[in-house]
C-alpha cells in the first residue's frame, strides 16, 4: 500500500476485502484501498470495469456484500443513520448532471442546506450563491437547469454538493456527457477545488487532468485494481501489460 | 478560384415565403386542399347545420322565457325556462328549509372567495389561503350546513369508566363537561403510555410527546367547533339536495381522492412487501368493484355490520364511499407520473442526505404530479359527473332534484323534461369545462417542465 495513508486519523476512506456481484456478475473482487485526507485519486479504465460502482459504494448508493467500508470513521453498514451520516458528509457529482429540473439553480443548491442541514433559509440561499460564484455562475441563479448548457449544469452540480460541507468528493465521469468546448470550464473548476484540498475521487477518461490533479492514479479491469501509482510513474512507466495496453489506446 | 472562403459579411433574415395570402389563400389551404379536406368540410358544415342550429333554436329562438305554470309552456316548441326559474331554489339548495337558506348561501361564498385566489398562481399569503380552504373551511362548512351540535358523549376513558359518576357539571354552550374531562384524561393516560414505551425502545421521549401533543390539540380543535352549540338550527341531510349536494360531494371526493391515491401509489412501489400487497389489494378491489355497488353497500348494507349505536349519517357514508372509490383510481394515476421520473433523479437526492419522505415530498412527486396533470383532472372531471349516482341511495344531488321536479303537475308540459335536463347538463358542462380550461392552464405554466426534463436528461 501507499506510505501516503496510514495513521487513521488521516484516512478519508479505508475499504478492505470489498467484494460486489451484480447478480452472478462479479464487479467490484478484493478491492483493497486507502485514501488519505486531502488525497486526490484518479480511477481510470475500461468501460464495465467496475470504477463507477466502487466510488457508488463509498456513499452507499450501492450496497458491497462482503469486506469493510470506514468512510470518515464510520462503517458503512445497512443502519440507516449511518447511512444518512454518510450521504450527508460525502458530496457526489454524476455524469448526468442530475439536477433537479423542477427547481431553480438556486433553489437546487438550498434544498438539501434546509432539509437535511436545517439551516434557516437565508443563511442557506447566502452559502449557496457563494458557491455558485466560486464556480462561476451567480447570474444564473434563478434559471432552471434546462435553461443552461450541459457545463454550466455540471458546475451547478459541483455547487450543489460543496453546499453541504462535504469532508469528501466524488466525481463520476463529470466530463463524459459534455460537448467538448465545456470539458475545460468543469475541469478548471475541479481544479480549484483540489488546488484547496478537498479530499476527491475523480472517475474520468481526461488523462492530462489526471496527471495534472492526482496524487494517485488506480486502473481497474475487470472489477480489480490493476495498478496504482503516482502520475508521472503511471504514464511514463507503467508495470501492469493490460494498464500498457489502455494507455497506448488512450493516449496516441 | 481558391477553395478558402470567410464571410464577410452575416445574412440578414429574409420573410418566410407563403403560398398563397388572403382569405381566398385561407379557404383553399385550411378547408379545401384534398379531396380529404372537401369531405371533412362537408361533413362538419352538415353537422353544424343539423346539430347545432336545432340546438340553438330549442334553447334560444322558440324557447318560452316567462309564464307563471304550465299554461305558458304548453304549446311550446322550445325550452320551458319558467319551469326552472321556479325550481331554482329545489335545483341549487334541495329542500333546505328556506329561512336557512343564508347557510349553504355563506357556505358558497366562502368556498368562492378562498377557492378562486387558491387557483391564482400569483395571488398572495397562499399558506394562509391553504389551511383555511383545507383546514377551517371543511369543518366550518360542516357547521354552517349541518348546524353542528354533534354532543360527542364519550371519548376513550369513558368507554370504561362512567365518568358522569365522579363529575357533574353543567354543559357550556353545547359542550358537555363529561366529555371534555374524558377526552382530557385520556389524552394524558395515552400520552403517558406513549412515554413508556418510547422509553423502552429508546426512541426519543421528547419526539414522541411532542407528537402526541400535537395530534390530541389537532383532534380537540377538530372537535370542539363540532361539538359546540351556536345556536344553528340542526338540517337533516335528507333536507340538503340538488347543487349543494353535488358540489358537497364531489368536492369532498376530489379534495380525498389526490392525497389517499398519493399515499395508494407510493404505497404499491414500496419496498416493503406488505405495504406494497395491502396497496395493491386495496386498489384493484374498489377498480373492481361498481361505484353503484360501492354507494348501495354503504347505505344499505353496512348499518347490518356496525355494532349497534355507531351509525354514520346517510351523506357521510356514500361520501366515504365516493373518496375511497375515486382514491383508487387516482392511484394508478399518479403511479403513472411517479414512473415517468427518471432513477437518477431519487439517487442525487440519496447523495444529498435526503430521507424518503423528504426525497418523495420535494424531489419525485412535484415532477410525478405535473406530469400527470391531464390524467388527474381527467380522473376530478369523471368524479363530478359520477357523483349524480347518489341518487341511487336515495340523495337528491343536482340531476335527482331536476327528476323529482319532472312529477310536478303544475308545469307538465311536452318540453318541461327536455328544459329540465339541458339545464342539469348546461350546470354540469360549466364545472367540467372551467376544470378542464384550468387544467390546461396548468399544464401550460408547467409546461416548461417537459422541456426541463428534457434538458436535464440531455
Amino acid at each position: 500500500m501507499n506510505d501516503l495513508a496510514t495513521t487513521s486519523e488521516a484516512v478519508a476512506v479505508e475499504m478492505t476485502g470489498v467484494n460486489k456481484w451484480f447478480g452472478a456478475f462479479h464487479v467490484l473482487r478484493d478491492i483493497d484501498l486507502k485514501i488519505a485526507r486531502q488525497e486526490r485519486i484518479v480511477i481510470c479504465g475500461p468501460s464495465g470495469s467496475g470504477k463507477s460502482t466502487l466510488i457508488r459504494c463509498i456513499n452507499r448508493l450501492e450496497q458491497h456484500q462482503s469486506g469493510r467500508i470506514v468512510v470518515d470513521g464510520i462503517e458503512l453498514t445497512s443502519d440507516l443513520r449511518s447511512i444518512d451520516a454518510v450521504h450527508a458528509d460525502v458530496g457526489m457529482v454524476f455524469q448526468q448532471f442530475n439536477l433537479f429540473p423542477h427547481l431553480t439553480v438556486l433553489e437546487n443548491c438550498t434544498l438539501a442546506q434546509i432539509w437535511v442541514r436545517r439551516r434557516p433559509k437565508a443563511e442557506a440561499e447566502e452559502i449557496a450563491m457563494q458557491l455558485l460564484k466560486r464556480v462561476r455562475i451567480p447570474e444564473q441563479a434563478n434559471k432552471y437547469p434546462a435553461q443552461l448548457s450541459g457545463g454550466q449544469q455540471q458546475r451547478v452540480a459541483i455547487a450543489r454538493a460543496l453546499c453541504m460541507n462535504p469532508k469528501i468528493m466524488l466525481f463520476d465521469e463529470p466530463t463524459s456527457a459534455l460537448d467538448p468546448e465545456m470539458i475545460k470550464e468543469v475541469l478548471d473548476t475541479i481544479r480549484s477545488l483540489a488546488q484547496d484540498g478537498m479530499t476527491m475521487l475523480i472517475v474520468t477518461h481526461e488523462m492530462a487532468f489526471a496527471r495534472q490533479v492526482a496524487d494517485r492514479i488506480i486502473f481497474m479491469d475487470e472489477g480489480q485494481i490493476i495498478e496504482m501509482n503516482r502520475p508521472e510513474e503511471f504514464f511514463n512507466n507503467p508495470r501492469h501489460e493490460r494498464t500498457k495496453r489502455f494507455l497506448s489506446q488512450i493516449l496516441d | 478560384m481558391s477553395a478558402a472562403f470567410v464571410r464577410m459579411e452575416p445574412l440578414p433574415p429574409q420573410p418566410a415565403p407563403f403560398a398563397a395570402t388572403g382569405m381566398w389563400g385561407w379557404l383553399s389551404r385550411r378547408l379545401f386542399a384534398t379531396p380529404g379536406d372537401i369531405a371533412m368540410t362537408i361533413v362538419g358544415f352538415a353537422a353544424f347545420v343539423l346539430i347545432v342550429l336545432p340546438l340553438f333554436r330549442f334553447l334560444v329562438f322558440d324557447a318560452v322565457w316567462t309564464g307563471k305554470d304550465r299554461e305558458a309552456c304548453v304549446n311550446a316548441a322550445g325550452a320551458c325556462w319558467p319551469f326552472v326559474a321556479a325550481k331554482f331554489n329545489q335545483f341549487v339548495y334541495g329542500f333546505y328549509p328556506y329561512e336557512e337558506l343564508w347557510r349553504p348561501n355563506l357556505v358558497f361564498a366562502a368556498g368562492m372567495l378562498l377557492l378562486v385566489p387558491l387557483l391564482i398562481p400569483s395571488a398572495p399569503f397562499k399558506r394562509l389561503n391553504a389551511i383555511l380552504f383545507f383546514g377551517v373551511y371543511p369543518i366550518a362548512g360542516f357547521v354552517l350546513l349541518t348546524g353542528g351540535n354533534l354532543d360527542p358523549q364519550r371519548f376513550v376513558l369513558g368507554r370504561f369508566i362512567r365518568i358522569s359518576d365522579y363529575v357533574d357539571l353543567d354543559a357550556w354552550r353545547g359542550m358537555r363537561a363529561t366529555f371534555w374531562i374524558d377526552f382530557a384524561a385520556s389524552a394524558l393516560l395515552i400520552t403517558l403510555a406513549v412515554a413508556i414505551v418510547a422509553r423502552i425502545f429508546g426512541t426519543r421521549i421528547s419526539a414522541s410527546l411532542k407528537a402526541m401533543a400535537v395530534i390530541f390539540l389537532a383532534l380537540a380543535i377538530l372537535i370542539a367547533p363540532v361539538d359546540a352549540d351556536f345556536g344553528l338550527r340542526w338540517v337533516e341531510t335528507r333536507e340538503w339536495g340538488g347543487l349543494l349536494v353535488t358540489l358537497v360531494v364531489a368536492i369532498s371526493g376530489i379534495v380525498a381522492a389526490l392525497p389517499i391515491g398519493i399515499l395508494l401509489a407510493l404505497g404499491r412501489r414500496s419496498e416493503m412487501r406488505l405495504v406494497r400487497w395491502a396497496s395493491i389489494a386495496f386498489i384493484e378491489f374498489w377498480r373492481g368493484v361498481p361505484l353503484i355497488t360501492v354507494l348501495f353497500f354503504a347505505t344499505y348494507m353496512l348499518p347490518l355490520f356496525l355494532p349497534g349505536g355507531a351509525n354514520i349519517e346517510r351523506l357521510v357514508r356514500a361520501l366515504i364511499g365516493v373518496a375511497l372509490f375515486s382514491g383508487a383510481y387516482m392511484a394508478e394515476v399518479v403511479r403513472g407520473g411517479l414512473q415517468a421520473v427518471p432513477r437518477h433523479q431519487y439517487e442525487s437526492a440519496a447523495a444529498l442526505g435526503l430521507g424518503y419522505w423528504k426525497t418523495m415530498g420535494l424531489i419525485v412527486l412535484p415532477q410525478a404530479l405535473t406530469n400527470v396533470i391531464p390524467g388527474i383532472v381527467n380522473n376530478f372531471i369523471g368524479l363530478f359527473k359520477d357523483t349524480t349516482l347518489v341518487q341511487i341511495v336515495a340523495i337528491l344531488d343536482l340531476l335527482g332534484q331536476v327528476r323529482a321536479a319532472f312529477s310536478d303537475p303544475n308545469w307538465s308540459s311536452p318540453t318541461t323534461l327536455y328544459t329540465g335536463f339541458a339545464f342539469a347538463g348546461i350546470i354540469y358542462f360549466i364545472f367540467c369545462f372551467a376544470m378542464s380550461r384550468y387544467s390546461l392552464f396548468l399544464e401550460r405554466r408547467a409546461g416548461t417542465s417537459a422541456l426541463r426534463v428534457e434538458g436535464a436528461m440531455r
